[in-house]
């Protein structure tokens, strides 16, 4: 643990041109910390804050100068007051000089640390570098900057720093802010460096690793492309799922007076034959594992499994190279890994490269297979894709990513929307409105993606973080909500959406939006909206009600044979509003005649269809009336005639009155639709 | 815990403690494969796997047979039952001619799919013709019609069970486009209705019928002669279906191995993309890791099963505690604490609906983006349209899981402490490198052609195991390199030039010179270790039975000397020495 422990310098500029980010700075490094009081208990840190009215460091009581720059906090390990400290950060009065503040906190790791801790000593630095720094006595700035960073790696530090441009400084001056950048970037020719621009507040919010993850290889050894030709190479995971922490239960079985209770709670696994009447705990060494085959359950001892089970050798072997576009991007299976030459190895770092940029120039990746560990039980196949580095100090490298097992992929058959009948295509209108929104909510305008990966916190952690601040101080605090920096996150931006109004409008236009009768029973209950006729939304058709998209045959009378149909169609005609209605009468009448001369054996099954597609029909079309007149009928007529199979079928699938909450122009509550059969029933009909 | 509230990237088996309870009931599949024995499909051949001429009936059969080995790992709690028709000996429950039944023991009719069932069907072919028989079940001047009676015995096994609770089918596997073709008029027309009829029958109870037929290389296989009408195909399904349905067993495969999987959605969610304007979508889990079932802990003595009941207990007092407890995380020297709702609510930060953010082109979307297989979602609500022609990727949208900053990690950015620049490659070793990638490049390679070794070789093991035979039948690796294909001098000579403008001459002393230099510490540990095991007389030790006098640090010294493994307890590391002393 200890050898790891990090410290870490905060430079933070609070000068007057930094107030309108200063909240999002606060609550990035008080994240930080809170982050490391669980993660990394031990690791240090200091808070230097540069554009205050006054001044309070080492330097500028000994050697004078360094103005405006205060030390908040003295290199201390971290604590909860430091929390309190970085939310709390004073607000400055005069532009800051980010290179004092650099020489600064270099003083203070240098005066505590010596020359020890190599690399484990950081500084990190935000602010917006719009304003010009103090010439040196002597020498150009750049040759000031060159010394400090050689000074900084030999000390063996490292700085980050996080520049927060975009609409935070649009009046600012732009010489002054390419000089700056100039100056930062030397510190990266010089020494371990990562710069990085952010223009929003919610890409700043990721800007910074708030918690550091030491790097662990998954696989030294070499990559074999072929028996002769092998290249050494170092694995390391590029992304991995930052989980959610894992909670410990807690007991409150303890009296409060126990000021030792530890109130953790065990969790412990008994295991017991099922046979009910011995319900007795079987032992662990009386165990045995089974597999089910089948209705079978294999039982096989460890030992028996260690000696017949599948054990290849460690290794990664090419298995061939192909063409990128045969991989498909949905293919990926897990997080992704990182191949690089051996670091040191200069050789192997150059057969990397050459093939990473071969594999470029001819769009090809390979295809391996890869053993991580001795003794482990699975092979992993999957593809590598060359990653040509655009920074010259780092090397070339791939990027890995895990394939799908032919039993991993369950091929479900999908109609294909080019198959859909012409009344479910999207027609031209409907297309450009659609491509006019792909246009138009462009988050990567002119290479200044939005939401970058990279820059994008997880808002769930970053809400559990604040909430475990405040219950630290209060434990009874609410749930706070979603930050509003956030809210980018997982809203769209209400900006984007608001300049570009006229294409939602003429989208709105183009999609006749539908309640989806069908989806509403559903136990889900979500309000759905339906999009009727077609779509041309890059997702492809949705939902088509089947009403809407009956063959344009026009349908004139409802016949015999398919009346259901037929009024589907005839509602469907949508030329004359007279349609509808000649429609629902026409049903009517038929459903009437079918109860009277009920049709074969099955009775009253082509009433009730009929039933439930004017159902349908009329809460479409908000027309409860003919409907509702229809069931009152239905039931007069089955208590007169005493038959009791056809309420109960129309109750058994829900075709009761359309209530108020179904169309508005009904005056029939749910409550009184429900009970609307079961009202009959006492009348016995024998 | 998962970081996935709305469980969008969720598979609908995820939940393997509940399958075993709930799978059973709500989505089974009960399925009859009717396989057509007529002498035709004995004699007509195609061009098998490896070349070789293979009868039709020997391609239906293993065709089942491969479904039937899937199914019992991936389906296992569907059931099955394997008919044959056009037979010489008869054997089902109305006792109709030329209807054979195919069971074993120990299993109903229609019944989930055993060991004994797969190993059984797997060696029909050799006893067919002495135990089943083929002979042609339509013959001029006969009332006798087998595919009817097939239909009728077929629709009878499937009177199990309620159509609600499952899906049922039957696959019919022939070769003979025209069954009636051998009849005169009245009879011809007589049989095809009745048949039709038959199959209609079924079909409105529910039951759907699939055709698998067989073309013979001479003549296709024609649907509309008959088919058509039975599985109702009309318009453009009957001319997709055709091309679909081919002479090879390849294809075969791929077309039942499609077919059996009924299509199951993860969940329904809603798509919004702007106020007022959503789309409703089905999601899919089309990619999901295929692992080895769930451990059933067993008791080694009646081999009965488990049960495994939690229970939590207080660490300071003992007492169980029953209902769910409050989680905490220790925090600037306190524990802070979490009701299970309060998690819940913090994990709660939208609605449960898709939003549209906006859109990004391609190039933003990095190959390190991935986190978890993707999602595939298609609009619900449609009605379902099966259309028969091979699909290789289903229209939709396929759902990526992006990474938070949190997630991607920056270990190349590590390691350049030096000043200068990293190695690039020149021009001439990029060509040479290109030049050998040529040689080792795979021009149709898809994604998934590989089965899982591990997991192939679990279900051998326990297939084995279940039909207790003594050998396990070996399994193939699949991603074993091409090594004979590695060393053809067309790659040797492209290898050792890459190897040659890269490494220079010196390849292999490179490689002993990095071992040399990872080694040095290692060296002198071995070199003091190697001394040290002088020190001792070990053989006299051992013959002494003393080596358990000696500490775990002098025992390692030894094993380290002789390249052995250190790991293990003390009595372990002795053993191992006397082994290695050959004592």
């Amino acid at each position: 643990m200890a050898r790891n422990k990090e410290k870490l310098v905060l430079l933070l500029d609070v000068g007057p041109s930094m107030h309108g980010v200063l909240s999002e700075v606060e609550k990035l490094c008080s994240m930080l910390v809170e982050k490391k009081l669980i993660f990394s208990k031990y690791d240090e840190l200091g808070v230097v804050v540069f554009g205050t009215e006054e001044s309070n460091n080492d330097l500028t009581t000994e050697v004078g100068g360094y103005q405006n720059i205060t030390v908040l906090q003295d290199i201390k390990v971290v604590d909860g007051d430091l929390v309190d400290t970085l939310q709390k950060l004073p607000r400055g009065t005069v532009d800051g000089d980010f290179l004092d503040a650099i020489v600064v906190g270099m003083d203070m790791l240098i005066k505590k640390y010596k020359d020890l801790h190599k690399g484990k000593k950081r500084l990190c630095l935000i602010t917006n570098a719009i304003h010009p720094i103090k010439d040196p006595f002597e020498g150009s700035k750049e040759d000031q900057v060159m010394t400090i960073a050689e000074q900084m790696a030999a000390q063996g530090m490292k700085i980050e720093s996080i520049v927060v441009r975009g609409r935070f400084s649009r009046d600012a001056n732009k010489g002054v802010m390419d000089e700056n950048d100039h100056l930062l970037s030397i510190f990266s020719k010089k020494t371990h460096t990562r710069t990085v621009y952010v223009d929003t507040p919610t890409s700043l919010l990721g800007a910074l690793k708030t918690r550091r993850v030491t790097p662990v290889t998954v696989f030294r050894g070499h990559l074999e492309l072929s028996p002769q030709m092998k290249i050494k190479v170092w694995v390391y995971k590029k992304t991995q799922e930052e989980k959610f922490p894992t909670l410990k239960k807690y007991s409150e079985k303890a009296p409060a007076s126990n000021k030792l209770a530890t109130h953790q709670v065990k969790v412990s696994y008994e295991y017991k034959s099922v046979d009910g009447y011995s319900n007795s705990v079987i032992p662990p060494e009386q165990r045995i594992k089974g597999y089910r085959y089948g209705p079978q359950v294999v039982p096989i001892s460890t030992a028996e499994w260690d000696a017949v089970k599948f054990k290849p050798e460690k290794g990664i072997k090419v298995l061939g190279f192909t063409d990128a576009s045969k991989i498909k991007r949905h293919c990926y299976m897990k997080d992704v890994y990182l191949f690089i030459a051996e670091p040191g190895n200069t050789r192997a770092t150059l057969a990397v490269s050459a093939i990473a940029r071969a594999m470029k120039e001819m769009n090809a990746v390979a295809i391996l297979r890869c053993v991580w560990r001795q003794g482990q039980q699975n092979v992993v196949v999957g593809v590598l894709t060359p990653n040509i580095s655009q920074n010259d100090k780092i090397p070339d490298s791939f990027y890995f990513n895990v394939l799908p097992f032919a039993e991993d992929v369950r091929e479900y058959q999908f109609p294909s929307f080019n198959s859909f009948p012409a009344s479910w295509q999207p027609n031209d209108q409907q297309q450009k409105a659609a491509d006019e929104l792909v246009q138009m909510l462009d988050l990567a305008p002119s290479g200044k993606e939005a939401l970058l990966p990279e820059f994008t916190p997880n808002p769930v952690l970053e809400r559990f973080y604040r909430h475990l601040e405040l219950k630290a101080k209060q434990p009874d605090a609410a749930v706070p909500p979603l930050d509003e920096t956030l809210k980018k996150i997982i809203e769209p931006d209400p900006e984007l959406v608001a300049e570009n109004k006229s294409v939602f409008d003429a989208l709105h236009r183009h999609f006749e939006l539908k309640q989806n009768p069908k989806l509403k029973k559903s136990s889900r209950q979500w309000y759905q909206e339906k999009q009727s006729g077609s779509n041309a939304h890059v997702s492809g058709g949705q939902a088509v009600n089947s009403i809407e998209n009956q063959p344009p045959v026009k349908i004139e009378k409802i016949g015999d044979l398919t009346p259901v149909q037929d009024f589907e169609a005839m509602m469907s005609q949508r030329d004359n509003p007279e349609w509808v209605e000649k429609a629902i009468k026409e049903l009517r009448e038929k459903i009437l005649a079918l109860l009277i001369h009920p049709d074969g054996e099955d009775k009253y099954q082509k009433a009730v269809e009929c039933v439930a597609a004017l159902r349908k029909g009329c809460i479409i079309e908000q027309e409860p009336g003919p409907y509702n007149d229809l069931m009152h009928r239905i039931r007069q007529y089955c208590e007169e005639k005493g038959i009791k199979s056809l309420p109960q079928l129309l109750a058994s699938r829900d075709l009761t009155l359309i209530s108020k909450s179904e169309a508005e122009d009904s005056n029939v509550t749910a409550e009184e639709a429900r009970s609307f059969f079961v009202k009959m029933e006492p009348k016995p009909d024998v | 815990m998962d970081l996935d509230p709305e469980d969008v990237f969720k598979d609908e088996e995820d939940d393997l403690d509940n399958e075993f309870y709930h799978q059973s009931e709500s989505s089974k599949e009960y399925v009859v494969y009717l396989v057509d024995a007529s002498p035709k499909m004995f004699n007509t051949t195609c061009a098998g796997n490896d070349q070789k001429d293979e009868t039709h009936f020997h391609t239906a059969v293993s065709c089942v047979a491969g479904s039937l080995k899937t199914q019992i790992i991936s389906r296992s709690y569907d059931e099955v039952a394997i008919c044959f028709f056009n037979t010489r000996e008869k054997k089902n429950l109305q006792d109709l001619n030329g209807v054979f039944v195919f069971n074993v023991a120990e299993r109903e009719h229609l019944d989930r799919p055993t060991a004994r069932l797969i190993k059984e069907f797997d060696c029909i072919e050799e006893s067919f013709m002495r135990e089943i028989g083929s002979q042609y079940g339509i013959v001029p001047g006969s009332r006798e019609n087998s595919l009817y009676n097939a239909l009728w015995v077929a629709q009878a096994l499937l009177r199990k069970g309620s159509i609600k609770t499952a899906d049922k089918r039957i696959l019919l596997f022939t070769n003979e486009d025209d069954p009636f073709g051998s009849l005169q008029d009245a009879a011809k027309k007589d049989m095809t209705r009745t048949t039709l009829q038959r199959a209609k029958d079924a079909q409105d109870l529910g039951i759907s019928i699939e055709l698998l037929p067989l073309s013979r290389p001479d003549s296709e296989f024609n649907v509309s002669t008959f088919y058509a009408d039975l599985i109702g195909l009309d318009g453009e399904d009957l001319a997709q279906f055709m091309p679909s349905a081919s002479q090879k067993l390849e294809d075969m495969k791929d077309q039942l191995r499609k077919r059996m999987f009924t299509k199951r959605v993860v969940r329904r969610i809603e798509f919004q993309i702007a106020n007022g304007l959503s789309i409703e979508l089905n999601t899919y889990a089309l990619i999901r890791p295929t692992v080895p079932g769930a451990i059933t802990w067993l008791d080694s003595v009646t081999n009965h099963p488990l049960k495994t009941e939690r229970s939590l207990i207080c660490e300071d007092t003992g007492a169980l505690i029953q209902e769910p407890p409050k989680l905490f995380q220790p925090y600037r020297n306190e524990n802070v604490k979490f009701l299970p709702e309060e998690i819940a609510e913090i994990k709660r930060i939208s609605p449960g609906k898709l939003r549209l953010l906006g859109f990004k082109p391609l190039s933003c979307l990095k190959d390190y983006y991935n986190l978890r297989p993707s999602t595939f979602v298609y609009p619900s609500d449609q009605d379902e349209i099966t259309s028969a022609g091979a699909q290789m990727e289903p229209p939709g949208m396929h759902m990526i899981y992006l990474p938070y900053a949190d997630d991607i990690r920056d270990d190349e950015e590590i390691f350049p402490d030096t000043e200068e620049d990293a190695p690039r490659a020149d021009e001439d070793q990029i060509q040479k490198a290109a030049a050998l990638i040529k040689r080792i490049y795979v021009k149709d390679f898809s994604a998934f052609q590989f089965a899982n070794p591990a997991l192939q070789r679990h279900y051998a093991v326990l297939q084995a195991l279940a039909l207790a035979e003594d050998d396990i039948p070996e399994t193939i690796d699949e991603t074993a390199s091409d090594e004979e294909g590695l060393t053809r001098p067309a790659v040797v000579r492209a290898a050792e030039a890459f190897k040659h403008s890269v490494y220079g001459d010196s390849y292999d002393e490179e490689s002993d010179m990095g071992k040399e230099k990872m080694s040095e510490a290692s060296r002198k540990r071995k070199a003091i270790a190697e001394n040290a095991a002088k020190d001792y007389d070990w053989g006299n030790l051992a013959d002494k039975g003393q080596l358990k006098n000696l500490t775990v640090g002098d025992l390692k010294v030894y094993l380290n000397a002789h390249n052995l493994p250190v790991s293990g307890k003390k009595e372990a590391l002795i053993s191992r020495i006397l082994t290695h002393m050959g004592k």
